[in-house]
């Protein structure tokens, strides 16, 4: 079970004064559960994924993974003790092959078969791509896909992916959700995963919509989806006004 | 006989157990250490100035020539001329790397200037280790020189690396792709560390019609070590170069790279790139969410950068 209690992240803004980047986020993940973080750009979704896995230290509260308190933790430490992240935009790696990569997420030498395996789960062919540098060679969507196969391949008891549809196209992006459900359904792994696609939004057993740093709402599908489809994001506050910018 | 030293050099920079397989010449300290023909690959020792002549008989196919070197003795400075005659059509792997081991207090160096003519339609892979190990305070220094000449439709690659372990380093390489069609792709890859010093620099004249070159350089510089790196492309004819210099930064370590092209016919097309940098720290993070530690998460980025 995943237990954020009062989760708060400040950073030095550019004057110098405090910016909140979580405020108090409190939330519960039962094991097994399919949680999808939705909510507007900037809001403090990334940070939360990225303070879960411990690429942020948080400045209070606590967080617990299976009973035990993580919140001191490294990043190597909470990986050894199953809690997986796909970065948003993955960083690229020149000689670093595909194979080297699911070799190191999988923590041993994999089979041809097994790799293929994975790559296949995200719309990937192992005899195009095994041998290919992780570079600028590949493209946007190829590498996010190459992302989310490292993470598959970690066999985590919590895999958390942060906007795993970006740069990918339909037909792939079709694969994954099929990926994703055959998780929740083979109740492998506790998923939370950050995204605005209503396909994936209706995977969920449960949405939590973060705004502004915090909690906005949590609820099923049938509650927050409705909810977040009328309210139309306004542009310009001002424009809306007094019609002048 | 080989003692153990020599033979962990060996494996080291010319991957060979023993005397390996195919033509092979060990030249240990200044001596002719072992030597072997083939059917094909004749070695013969120069008559005029220290160093072999490596012919390869024109159609030679799949066969390889070892001739790494050797310096166990402390202070010891070798200086040799080798040069490979590649018949046409041959293609063969050519290994020729260079180990010292210096446990004294006197510098120890080996200057090697290998020269390469190569036949209408060969195809050579070169691959070139260079290593130093041993306590004393001498400096291991390695001097290198490759110089190709490539006929008609000839394609010559180097993989030159330099492993650890060497103190100073002048790389000179200089490739004619004179020949219609030839081409050229130079892989380097260059560790310093402690307060080595590196310097390397190319001459690529694509002289011939529709000749092509890459120059591939990476390089990662820890500790105090500093390097520069110099790699000039001329296009005189209808050709293709690209040039990517990248390198690692690491501690108070210090990279130049000053590519160059020069283009001067009006169908030569050359590119050039040059990156320098430490370790992204995006890089780090992704492998410690794969369970590395950070210090197991550089080396496997170096490890690959360096392949």
């Amino acid at each position: 079970m995943l237990e954020i209690k009062n989760l708060s992240y400040r950073v030095d803004g550019e004057n110098g004064a405090a910016v909140e980047i979580l405020r108090d986020v409190s939330l519960t993940v039962e094991d097994k559960k399919f949680i999808v973080i939705t909510g507007p750009n900037g809001g403090g979704k990334t940070s939360l994924a990225r303070a879960i896995m411990g690429i942020y230290p948080p400045t209070g509260g606590e967080i617990f993974w299976n009973g035990e308190d993580i919140t001191r933790l490294s990043v190597t430490e909470r990986a050894q003790r199953g809690i997986s992240y796909g970065f948003q935009q993955p960083p690229r790696f020149k000689g670093m092959k595909v194979r080297d990569l699911l070799n190191v997420a999988a923590g041993e030498k994999m089979s041809h078969d097994t790799a293929c395996n994975y790559l296949t789960k995200v719309g990937l062919c192992a005899r195009d791509y095994i041998d290919r540098d992780v570079d600028t060679s590949l493209s946007g969507g190829e590498v996010k896909r190459i992302e989310i196969a490292t993470v598959l391949a970690r066999k985590s008891g919590l895999m958390i992916f942060d906007e795993p549809e970006a740069g990918i196209d339909l037909w792939s992006f079709a694969r994954l959700t099929d990926t994703f459900r055959e998780i929740h359904d083979k109740k492998e792994a506790t998923i939370l995963i950050i995204s605005h696609q209503e396909r994936i939004l209706r995977l969920a057993d449960e949405i939590v919509l973060i705004a502004n740093g915090a909690v906005a709402a949590r609820g099923s599908v049938e509650e927050i989806y409705p909810k977040i489809i009328a309210e139309t994001v306004i542009a310009c506050d001002r424009l809306e006004g007094d019609r002048k910018c | 006989m080989l003692n153990d030293i020599q033979k962990n050099i060996l494996a080291i920079v010319a991957d060979m157990k023993g005397t390996g397989e195919g033509a092979v010449n060990i030249r240990s300290d200044g001596q002719k250490a072992f030597r072997r023909n083939t059917e094909h690959i004749v070695i013969e020792s120069k008559t005029d100035k220290d160093g072999i002549d490596i012919r390869i008989a024109p159609g030679t196919k799949n066969e390889s020539v070892h001739i790494p070197v050797v310096l166990t003795k402390g202070g010891f400075k070798d200086m040799v001329y080798n040069d490979f005659f590649v018949g046409e059509d041959a293609d063969v792997t050519i290994v020729a790397g260079c180990g010292i081991h210096n446990c004294s207090s006197c510098d120890s160096q080996h200057d090697g200037i290998h020269t390469f003519y190569v036949g209408k339609n060969a195809r050579v892979k070169y691959i070139e280790k260079h290593y130093g190990e041993g306590e004393g305070g001498g400096k291991r220094i390695l001097n290198p020189q490759t110089v190709l000449y490539l006929e008609e439709g000839a394609s010559v690659t180097l993989e030159t690396s330099q492993i650890r372990g060497v103190d100073d380093t002048k790389r000179y390489t200089k490739v004619e792709c004179r020949g219609a069609g030839s081409e050229v792709v130079i892989r380097e890859n260059l560790l310093t560390h402690a307060d080595q010093k590196a310097v390397s620099e190319m001459d690529v004249f694509l002289s011939g019609f529709d000749t092509k070159a890459q120059v591939i350089s990476r390089s990662v510089a820890q500790d105090t070590s500093s390097q520069i790196f110099y790699p000039r492309v001329s296009g005189d004819n209808k050709c293709f170069g690209h040039v990517q210099c990248d390198a690692i930064l690491m501690g108070g370590a210090k990279v130049r790279a000053i590519p160059e092209i020069s283009c001067n016919h009006v169908d030569a097309s050359l590119i050039h790139e040059a990156a320098i940098g430490r370790i992204a720290g995006e890089q780090i993070l992704k492998l410690m969410t794969l369970g590395l530690t950070a210090e197991e998460a550089e080396q496997k980025i170096l490890e690959g950068f360096l392949r």
